[in-house]
């Protein structure tokens, strides 16, 4: 994986709108950004309503993912152009779950919806429609996600990376700061994980920074290539955007995404856990 | 849309006593600007949130107490920083001109 086979700029998105075998979809957390206009041609994942079980705590099966892609009109073959707002987070979200099911054309818009918005580029209000097709998932890959347990084996052993803001980090907030702040579980982070904030990853208008500057964002935190790596945040999107990054963009292997994250582990009985702004002890 | 609203979205329903709010309007030439980004920074300058700004060019934060940088974007502008301070029980509201 690289740059080039992972990303694509807004300028590659306008002269390819319109190619049948490209689908746009843009997925966000404020599932009304779509609605107040899109990308000319761009169909519309909700992060919450198609993406998560509803039931349990976790998203939904490869069963439902086959019946919801083939009723949006993605077929097998197809690439899709994933794109979104918040420095696509939930983009890279979707990303690293397509991949995790095995779909193998994919590509983020560098910069998503942010940067599309400050081109002022073109956004419509209609609604494309695609004939259904019949789409076909693979197995779950678990080479790209990490579970609980796995995690707390990690402390000490592997690359830990807690993507999250410094004050989510050392457990002054718990959230976000645009969320607000009553999440009940306790704050601070696993034992050992470096904080590499995925903002660090970016520049101000959502595009990714350089491979040169994002080799040395990690090797700078500490990151050790030869070991595995499992990148975490709260609930595993801004974590996704780190996941593309080390995975994706510069290739390292052996890099799985937590998507149970600090909303799991810090909500876990007799785990270890870390307060202030230091890594803390195995 | 005619003319800004003042300061910040509505806080009706906002338990304001326990949170630390940091709000307000963005606007060119008095206008809203619906299409802005408005991103808080913490007090070592490292990013902590990012929100659009509402089509009455409106945001809102629910940072911690202390001291912060609310960085807008907008198109066809250069970004504008401002330091605002935020206390729990107090609601920071911050004018933008882009």
């Amino acid at each position: 994986m690289s740059r080039e086979t992972a990303l694509v700029t807004a300028d590659w998105v306008e002269e390819h709108l319109g190619d049948s075998n490209i689908v746009l979809v843009e997925v966000d957390e404020d599932t009304e950004a779509y609605d107040k206009g899109h990308i000319p041609g761009a169909i519309k994942l909700d992060w919450k309503k198609d993406l998560q079980d509803g039931v349990r705590h976790d998203f939904i099966s490869k069963d439902r993912l086959e019946a919801l892609l083939s009723e949006k009109g993605i077929s097998n073959d197809d690439t899709i152009v994933l794109y979104g707002g918040n420095n696509n987070w939930f983009a890279a979200y979707a990303y690293w779950y397509l991949t995790y099911y095995g779909h193998t054309n994919l590509r983020l818009l560098d910069g998503g919806r942010k940067k599309w918005e400050l081109d002022s580029r073109e956004l419509t209000d209609e609604v494309p429609t695609r004939a259904a097709t019949t789409y076909v998932a693979q197995e779950p890959n678990n080479a790209i996600r990490a579970f609980r347990d796995e995690v707390i084996e990690a402390i000490g052993t592997k690359n830990l990376i807690d993507v999250r803001s410094p004050d989510e980090f050392a457990g002054r907030l718990l959230a976000p700061a645009h969320l607000p702040q009553e999440a009940a579980q306790i704050g601070g982070h696993i034992p050992t994980a470096g904080n590499v904030p995925w903002s660090k990853a970016a520049n101000d208008d959502g595009t990714f920074k350089s491979d040169e500057e994002l080799a040395a964002l990690y090797a700078d935190a500490g990151l050790d290539t030869s070991k595995d790596t499992i990148a975490y945040c709260r609930i595993g999107e801004r974590s996704s955007h780190t996941w593309f990054v080390l995975n994706e963009i510069l290739g390292y292997p052996n890099v799985k995404n937590y998507d149970g994250s600090w909303s799991e582990y810090g909500s876990l009985r007799g785990v270890p856990v870390a307060l202030g702004d230091e890594p803390g002890e195995a | 849309m005619c003319g800004a609203v003042k300061g910040g979205p509505s806080l009706d329903g906002v338990d304001v006593a326990n949170q630390a709010v940091i709000q307000g309007v963005v606007t060119r030439d008095g206008e809203p600007v619906g299409n802005a980004y408005v991103r808080l920074l913490d007090r070592t300058g490292e990013f902590t949130a990012e929100v659009p700004t509402s089509a009455t060019g409106q945001f809102r934060f629910f940072a911690g107490p202390g001291d912060w940088t609310v960085r807008t974007l907008a198109p066809r502008a250069q970004s504008v920083d401002h330091s605002v301070r935020a206390a729990k029980g107090v609601v920071a509201e911050v004018a933008v001109a882009v």
